[in-house]
């Protein structure tokens, strides 16, 4: 069960952040832009697919990728609380993305090293595309930081919509303390500093000042208590196999 | 000296001789591909707002990453587009601003809006299908940067026709509900695709001169009659019907024959009367406009690393 809700929740993570993603597809800002940030929603719905294709294995009963995606409801869904944000401006996406790509990037470097077989081989596999949004979203944030006053001001604004979501990556739900008890799970303490660091580097390059560590900070998404954002992500996703049950697509 | 230039140029294009950049060539040959090529660009961009709009409602996670790559596709054709216009001596922003102010046309077929999931389908099948038998012949194109960005585009055209065609075929063998959507979908999407090729042969006034020029190959009737051709056939394997009672194959053309295509409609959609016109052309406007900071601190950022390098090269 534990094995289960871990690997739903890494499948969750991608597929939240990768359907906002793709929100973006045909709007960005500039065409290149455009084809790099829905290259990246792709990354996430291929990682999603191979962490509920496991998922689907460890379920049993039939349960298979789409089942898992597309018939729970929200309180089901194990992701964090900042891959369901709005896109808000650019500032706000590749702020957001940074953020993530960050944390996920040092919870996949361990993670590839799982004693756990099949999330090693995902791991390892997405670290690959992590490696590059990591750089390119550090890219934006820098860009927008650095570049005119009204970057700078839209990016300080984008912190402050964002800066609250970031604790919940780094406090582990039950089924991740005990993923890391019985050694396939990555211990998120252990990340956390690296974390602070990149974030700490890229900040001062971007000319940005550093939020605060210890401030409030929201949870919930981890453990099925998700913001208003979910329900209606999942109604516009989830329609089609609500609509017609049970039909081939 | 300009009939020597002229000559030389048509030679080339006789003796299937690439024209490159460089070359010289006539200002009214520059123009009509400047028109041509800029035309397709926006149409590769504006076309990908009607199936983007399916994106976050496809119905599974194998179909969601097939749009998204193909939606992504549509604009990586743009970009090889607009930089073969490029060369002919426009730049992409000034080609943004005539689509902007409507003096730049894209492809009509992409006013019409996209209701159900079988429209990707459909799509994929009929626009994507009419789009590569334009296209095939433009890999032949006389501008060498036009027919080489062709190539590349025409083989990933080909995999969106059969990914059309796929979600079609399912479909159609699926449950009746999905066999309604898909012959709806056809019903819909059916002439306006044939209309895609352009008005007829004895209304299109440039086509002599686009021939002389290999600009174009073969006449916008025998591209369509061609497409007709095809789809005939492919509608059996999927067990629907296109929407033309008059669509029946004639043994001495060795074609189908097919019924009176609305050109009123046409023309409607073409002056700017189409269903999502307006919605289409206005959503490019506002990611172009609401983009305008981002890029703005791009090329800012730019500047200052430029400068920062300067300082330390000195
Ligand atoms: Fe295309
Ligand atoms: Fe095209
Ligand atoms: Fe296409």
């Amino acid at each position: 069960m534990n094995l289960l809700h871990y690997t739903l929740h890494l499948a969750d993570n991608a597929l939240i952040i990768g359907h906002r993603n793709s929100e973006w597809c045909g709007h960005g800002p500039i065409l290149e832009q455009d084809i790099a940030i829905s290259n990246i929603a792709l990354d996430y719905i291929g990682q999603a697919r191979n962490f509920y294709q496991y998922a689907a294995e460890l379920t049993g009963n039939g349960a298979t990728e789409d089942s898992l995606a597309y018939l729970r409801d929200a309180i089901d869904f194990k992701n964090c609380l900042l891959t369901e944000v709005p896109n808000g401006d650019w500032a706000q996406t590749t702020l957001r993305q940074f953020f993530f790509s960050a944390y996920q990037y040092f919870l996949y470097e361990q993670l590839q090293n799982s004693s756990n077989q099949q999330l090693a081989a995902i791991a390892e596999k997405a670290l690959k595309e992590v490696t590059y949004h990591l750089r390119w979203s550090s890219e934006w944030v820098i860009r927008l930081g650095d570049g005119t006053e009204e970057s700078k001001q839209r990016t300080l604004r984008a912190i402050d919509e964002l800066w609250s979501f970031t604790g919940e990556l780094f406090t582990p739900a039950d089924y991740e303390q005990q993923a890391v008890t019985e050694g396939y799970g990555v211990d998120l303490s252990q990340i956390r500093e690296n974390w602070y660091k990149k974030v700490t580097a890229v900040f001062e390059e971007a000319t940005l000042p550093l939020p605060k560590e210890n401030v409030w900070m929201q949870t919930g998404g981890k453990t099925g208590v998700h913001t208003e954002h979910l329900g209606f992500i999942l109604a516009d996703m989830q329609f089609l196999q609500r609509a017609y049950p049970g039909a081939e697509w | 000296m300009e009939r020597d230039f002229e000559e030389i140029f048509q030679d080339k294009i006789d003796q299937e001789i690439k024209i490159e950049p460089k070359d010289w060539m006539p200002e009214k040959y520059r123009q009509t591909l400047i028109r041509q090529i800029s035309q397709h660009a926006h149409s590769e961009i504006v076309g990908m707002l009607p199936e983007g709009n399916w994106i976050t409602r496809a119905p599974n996670l194998r179909r969601k990453a097939i749009l998204i790559a193909k939606v992504q596709d549509e604009a990586g054709h743009g970009l090889y587009l607009y930089s073969a216009a490029e060369t002919l001596g426009i730049t992409r922003d000034e080609m943004y601003a005539q689509l902007h102010s409507g003096k730049a046309k894209y492809s009509s077929i992409f006013n019409y809006p996209t209701l159900s999931w079988a429209d990707i389908g459909a799509i994929g099948w009929l626009v994507d299908g009419a789009a590569i038998m334009n296209q095939v012949p433009l890999c032949r194109s006389s501008f060498g940067p036009y027919a080489r960005a062709m190539v590349r585009v025409c083989k990933e055209e080909s995999f969106h026709q059969r990914q059309g065609f796929e979600i079609l075929l399912t479909l159609g063998k699926g449950t009746e509900a999905q066999k309604r959507m898909a012959q709806d979908a056809i019903n819909r999407w059916w002439w306006p695709s044939i209309m895609m090729f352009g008005p007829t042969d004895d209304e299109s006034p440039n086509t002599i001169q686009s021939m002389k020029w290999k600009i174009k190959r073969f006449t916008n009737d025998e591209l369509r009659q061609k497409f007709v051709d095809v789809c005939a056939e492919q509608i059996k394997i999927l067990g629907l019907t296109i929407p033309d009672k008059d669509l029946k194959w004639n043994e001495s053309t060795g074609h189908y024959d097919f019924g009176k295509i609305n050109w009123d409609e046409f023309w409607q959609v073409v002056q700017g009367n189409g269903p999502c016109n307006k919605q289409r052309l206005e959503t490019r406007k506002k990611a172009w406009e609401e983009g305008a900071w981002v890029r703005e601190a791009a090329s800012a950022y730019a500047e200052k690393r430029k400068q920062k390098q300067v300082v330390t090269a000195a």
